[in-house]
């Protein structure tokens, strides 16, 4: 082929970036549709029970009302593994802010009163919505998210713990979060005769169709998704959420295009949340450091219609050499919405749990947390017993502590004062499993040298569009200017998600084996393309089938310099840096801001982000961006991030791992642990605000 | 959202009128609070009178040190104002502590003393709340109230004032220029301006529809005079106060001080002079003791709440931290 520059490990600009900063490039709420309508969803305001009647005359008496909705006058939907698609699909209420009716009009704004003029009656129940450690409904589910397992042991833990000479045990909490993108869920949604065309605000395109068609009853591919560009997802737009089920019922139902945006309020109940967590971790350890003994119990909460575990002692399973292990998941089924996905789902919470122990320990043993974990480095897969496919922690901790000037810190907690601040520093581990899909792609080569290569991936403002065109550039040896990348919409066949940080890692493997397809159909006909073009489709399904057997992981190290304020408990960073070992980084300018973002959304984690449940109503108080406090650019500080050069054969043939979550994991406990620093008392629940520091730091 | 009219009013005569005529009618300034509570149907005007081309938009500093701001003055250019940053510098904090560049731009200082409560109950109409709805009860007294206030309160509302510039303004003496709904001009303390919840906390201020803020009047600080504004918040930036402190003192040989003012934001229902506090302190050299004494007389008459306990000791502390750092006299004596 050429003798072109390779694109795949440069920085290129996104090749969307300059629609996006102008306002041209389209998001789902913006297609210009004729004659659309607008919907707007009345929500429960009983946590549990039954609606017995919906008035709707009020509202249909309001100018521009065309429907009321209800249970009552919808289509029929077929049954779904996720209960929450049902959406008016019976009279139940499952949880407070459910969709109950909805209201059809000529104007955002009309729908919108309208909604406030449907009057809804109620058959109210008792609810139970509270994570008690104490209900005797609590159980062990045997499957955790992504098919972990619930619970797993090797060893004998218990003995273990018993007979360590230094050890620790304690419980952590981690609130409810909520993903909160930055463009809220919007749908539109057209009928034509059995198809059915969304733009949606979607992290799936293909398989939110597959799924959509599948819940509506239509044939495969009768569901028609575009997402040519997506404002952010966190995984609450991986999965079809219930609104957008509601503006394709409301379109069947009224005949008319439907439109529907979330407001950030609608968005708390119905878009999925983290679930809170209650953790304990006990450890037991030789005085050298090696642990003896792994425990690890997660406590959390679904809804009593869905039962979703998050995989939150997974990481507890792989990340640290040890003899005996227990590890296990218990669940309580609750009148609340369905938890689900949120960046990183079970390694966040899991691993500020995990890393905040690790650092106790090394207090226990008066030993450099650095070197704890260091020592504590697996040959195997404790787990599987498995190879890793790469392992680079301990590389990912040195170069760290080295850029971070980790060396000759003096351990000792609370002692360090500048003026009116406390200053500490902390460290901890990331970590993110290497998930990737089957994945099919088109290429096709058009005289006058173009190339068009369409996949139905979605970029959710992570760059993906430019990864996957620099793969392309590669692999065709042509520049990128000359590649038109179409990525987001279903019709382009299967793809998997922006999810799991397996979209890269599935995406390019398919554009790769597409694009090497095409370039031997070129070769055969010396170079020459027909005037009709020349296409070629590839499909990753036994390629993958075909992969080794290893254990495949991304790694990292986060340190984190905070400063706390005596005066207040006001807590800041400082600095936080982070060093990640990913495989190949396909664009360094886009997965710097991956990493970033994940460490922002780290510091959220830590110090801000908690949804406050009123027990007496069933829901979340705080609902807005004003009382959902998420770090503002003032919070972020001093922030790095740095990757190592990892060479990983047993990937996929590009060699990346995904870089979408493993930032935000270790980030909470690097803080919690530099909190811990600074002013000597141990911070287990976050986040950590400034009333919680105080207390431990003045009344603890 | 209700339907509403909207009207541009020509002179202040005319804004009155329309709104004590109109039915439902509300003064429209920036629009920064007033317009979110309508989208959450909090507030249902029925007709918006926008005052902001109304002449209250100078601020105008007068030769005897004292400066008159106009009602339509907008936020960003308060902060903004040279003799504002100068002379009353405290001010020019708060306004920039609170909110963002964009919301700053937009609000007035006449919307800014008017803005309703934070309390999320207060925003959220599936929820009962005194204040909304009177006769309907508090949520938030047995539900989250970590924000809300623990002195000034009552059994039926807790809410705080959530203004940053109004607790400014309070330790400033400030004093507001109100023009009557029936034509009269008024002008009152700051202080007055507000009404505790009692039984009835819809009844937020002494206007009554058609009254109109033409401006804030600040009198000149004592010579002599350094001020601070310190808000402690849940993040660094675009967070309502947690609890605020403006904090005035001139001292006088000895470093004992001879005026101090100091009010507090975040903790109750109005912009809170604690005047208890300052008459403890004034005359005296402080010392950390003193001024943990002070805002302990303060509070003796607080309320919290089990979620907003930790208020009180916070708001002894910044106390203390803000006469720390105007005398520079007790450096050392930071809490351990
Ligand atoms: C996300 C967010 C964050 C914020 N953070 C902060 C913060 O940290 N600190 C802070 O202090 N504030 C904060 N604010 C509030 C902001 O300061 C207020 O919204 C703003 O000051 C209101 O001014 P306005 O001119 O927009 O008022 P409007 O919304 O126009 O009006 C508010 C009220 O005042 C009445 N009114 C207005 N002008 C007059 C007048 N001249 N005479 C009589 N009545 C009048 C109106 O009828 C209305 O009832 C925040 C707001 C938002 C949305
Ligand atoms: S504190 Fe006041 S504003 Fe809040 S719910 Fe109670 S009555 Fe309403």
């Amino acid at each position: 082929m050429t003798t072109l520059d390779k694109v795949v490990g440069g920085a290129p600009v996104r090749i969307d970036g300059r629609e996006k900063v102008t306002g041209a490039a389209r998001y789902a709420y913006e297609y210009p549709v004729p004659n659309a309508v607008y919907v707007w969803p009345v929500q429960a305001t009983i946590a549990r029970g039954r609606v017995c009647a919906v008035h709707g005359g009020a509202a249909l008496a309001l100018p521009g009302v065309i429907a009321v909705l209800d249970s009552g006058n919808v289509s029929r939907l077929h049954p779904a593994d996720d209960a929450e698609l049902a959406v008016l699909q019976s009279a139940d209420v499952a949880y407070r802010g459910q969709i109950v009716a909805a209201v059809v009009a000529s104007t955002l704004e009309g729908a919108r009163e309208a909604a406030s003029a449907v009057r809804v009656d109620y058959d109210e129940q008792e609810h139970d919505v509270v994570l008690n450690p104490g209900n005797p409904r609590i159980f062990s589910p045997r499957k955790a998210n992504a098919g972990f397992p619930g619970t797993l042991h090797w060893g004998d833990a218990e003995s273990a713990l018993a007979a360590a000479p230094a050890g620790v045990d304690a419980t952590y909490t981690t609130p409810a979060e909520h993903a909160s993108p930055m463009e809220p869920h919007a749908t539109i949604a057209f009928w034509e005769g059995e198809t059915l065309t969304l733009y949606n605000a979607d992290q799936a395109p293909w398989m939110s169709a597959t799924a959509l068609a599948a819940l509506f009853g239509l044939a495969d591919g009768a569901v028609s998704i575009v997402a040519d560009h997506t404002g952010g997802g966190f995984g609450s737009k991986a999965v079809p959420r219930p609104p957008t089920v509601l503006a394709a019922l409301a379109a069947r139902a009224v005949g008319r295009p439907v439109k529907v945006a979330m407001t950030r309020q609608q968005m708390f109940p119905l878009v999925s949340y983290r679930t809170p967590t209650v953790q304990r971790v006990r450890l037991g350890a030789e005085l050298d450091g090696r642990l003896t003994a792994v425990w690890h119990d997660a406590l959390q909460q679904s809804s009593k219609r869905v039962e979703y575990t998050e995989q939150t002692v997974a990481a507890s399973r792989m990340m640290y050499a040890t003899p005996n292990s227990h590890t296990a998941h218990r669940l309580l089924q609750l009148d609340v919405p369905t938890p689900s996905w949120m960046r990183a789902p079970g390694e966040a919470p899991g691993m500020f749990a995990l890393e905040s122990a690790m650092d106790e320990l090394a207090y226990a043993l008066g030993m450099d947390p650095v070197e704890l974990r260091v020592v504590n480095e697996p040959a195997l897969d404790p787990e599987s017993g498995l190879p890793f496919s790469s392992r680079n922690l301990i590389a990912c901790l040195r170069e760290g502590a080295a850029r971070f000037g980790w060396a000759g810190r003096d351990p000792a907690p609370g002692v360090r004062r500048q003026g009116r601040w406390l200053v500490g520093t902390g460290v901890a581990s990331s970590t993110y499993p290497v998930f990737t899909m089957a994945s099919t792609a088109t290429a096709r080569a058009e005289p006058m040298g173009r190339f068009v290569v369409e996949i139905a991936a979605a970029d959710i403002g992570t760059g993906a569009r430019t990864a996957l065109a620099q793969v392309a550039a590669d692999e065709l040896g042509v520049p990128m200017d000359q590649i038109t990348i179409l990525v987001g919409r279903s019709a382009f066949g299967p793809a998997p998600f922006a999810g799991g940080s397996m979209g890269t890692a599935s995406w390019s493997w398919a554009v790769s084996k597409v694009c090497r397809a095409l370039v031997r159909e070129l070769d055969e006909r010396s170079g020459v393309v027909p005037p009709e073009g020349l296409q070629a489709r590839a499909d990753t399904t036994e390629d993958l089938a075909a992969q080794g057997r290893f254990s495949r992981h991304s790694f990292g190290a986060q340190f984190a310099e905070v400063k706390v304020d005596v005066d207040s408990g006001q807590v800041r960073i400082e600095r936080l840096l982070g060093v990640f070992a990913a495989g190949r980084i396909v664009n360094a300018r886009t997965a710097r801001s991956q990493f970033l973002g994940g460490m922002t959304m780290g510091i959220s984690m830590a110090l801000h982000e908690a949804l406050e449940l009123d027990p007496r109503f069933g829901d979340f108080t705080n609902h807005d961006l004003a009382t959902y406090h998420i770090a503002s650019n003032a919070d972020v500080r001093g922030i790095e991030a740095h990757w190592i050069d990892e060479h990983d054969d047993q990937l996929n043939p590009i060699g990346v791992k995904g870089i979408g979550e493993v930032g935000i994991v270790g980030t909470a406990a690097a803080i919690a642990n530099a909190v811990f620093h600074a002013t000597g008392s141990r911070q287990r629940d976050l986040p950590i605000t400034l009333d919680r520091v105080r207390a431990a730091m003045y009344t603890g | 959202m209700r339907p509403f009219a909207y009207e541009r009013a020509a002179d202040p005569g005319a804004a009155a009128t329309a709104v004590v005529d109109g039915t439902d009618a509300m003064f429209l300034a920036g629009g920064t609070n007033l317009v979110d509570l309508m989208k959450l149907g909090v507030a249902r005007p029925a007709t918006l009178v926008d005052v902001t081309r109304l002449p209250y938009d100078r601020i105008e500093h007068r030769a005897d040190g004292s400066v008159l701001i106009g009602a339509t003055v907008r936020n960003s250019d308060l902060a903004g104002d040279r003799g504002i940053r100068e002379r009353f510098p405290m001010l020019a904090r708060a306004v920039l502590s609170g909110a963002s560049g964009q919301l700053r731009s937009m609000a007035t200082t006449g919307g800014n003393l008017l803005q309703r409560t934070r309390c999320p109950y207060f925003q959220d109409v599936t929820k009962p709340c005194n204040k909304r709805d009177p006769g309907a009860g508090c949520s938030a007294i047995g539900g989250g109230h970590r924000d809300l206030g623990v002195i000034g309160t009552s059994d039926s509302c807790v809410a705080t004032h959530p203004s940053d510039m109004a607790v400014a303004m309070a330790a400033l003496d400030a004093v507001v220029h109100l023009r009557l709904a029936g034509g009269g001009e008024r002008a009152m303390p700051l202080h007055d301006l507000y009404l505790l919840p009692g039984d009835t906390p819809d009844r937020e201020t002494v206007l009554e529809p058609g009254d109109l803020i033409t401006g804030v009047e600040l009198p000149p600080p004592p010579d002599g005079a350094v001020m601070l504004y310190r808000k402690v918040r849940d993040r660094w930036s675009y967070a309502f106060a947690v609890v605020s402190v403006a904090a005035l003192v001139t001292t006088e040989g000895g470093g004992s001080l001879r005026e101090i003012r100091l009010a507090l934001g975040g903790v109750a229902p109005k912009p809170w002079r604690a005047h208890q506090a300052e008459r403890m302190l004034a005359g005296h050299r402080p010392n950390r003791e003193l001024l943990l004494a002070a805002a302990e007389a303060e509070f003796a008459s607080a309320r919290p709440l089990p979620g907003n306990e930790f208020k009180i000791g916070l708001a002894a502390d910044l106390i203390a931290a803000s006469v720390r750092d105007l005398t520079g006299d007790l450096v050392g004596e930071e809490r351990r």
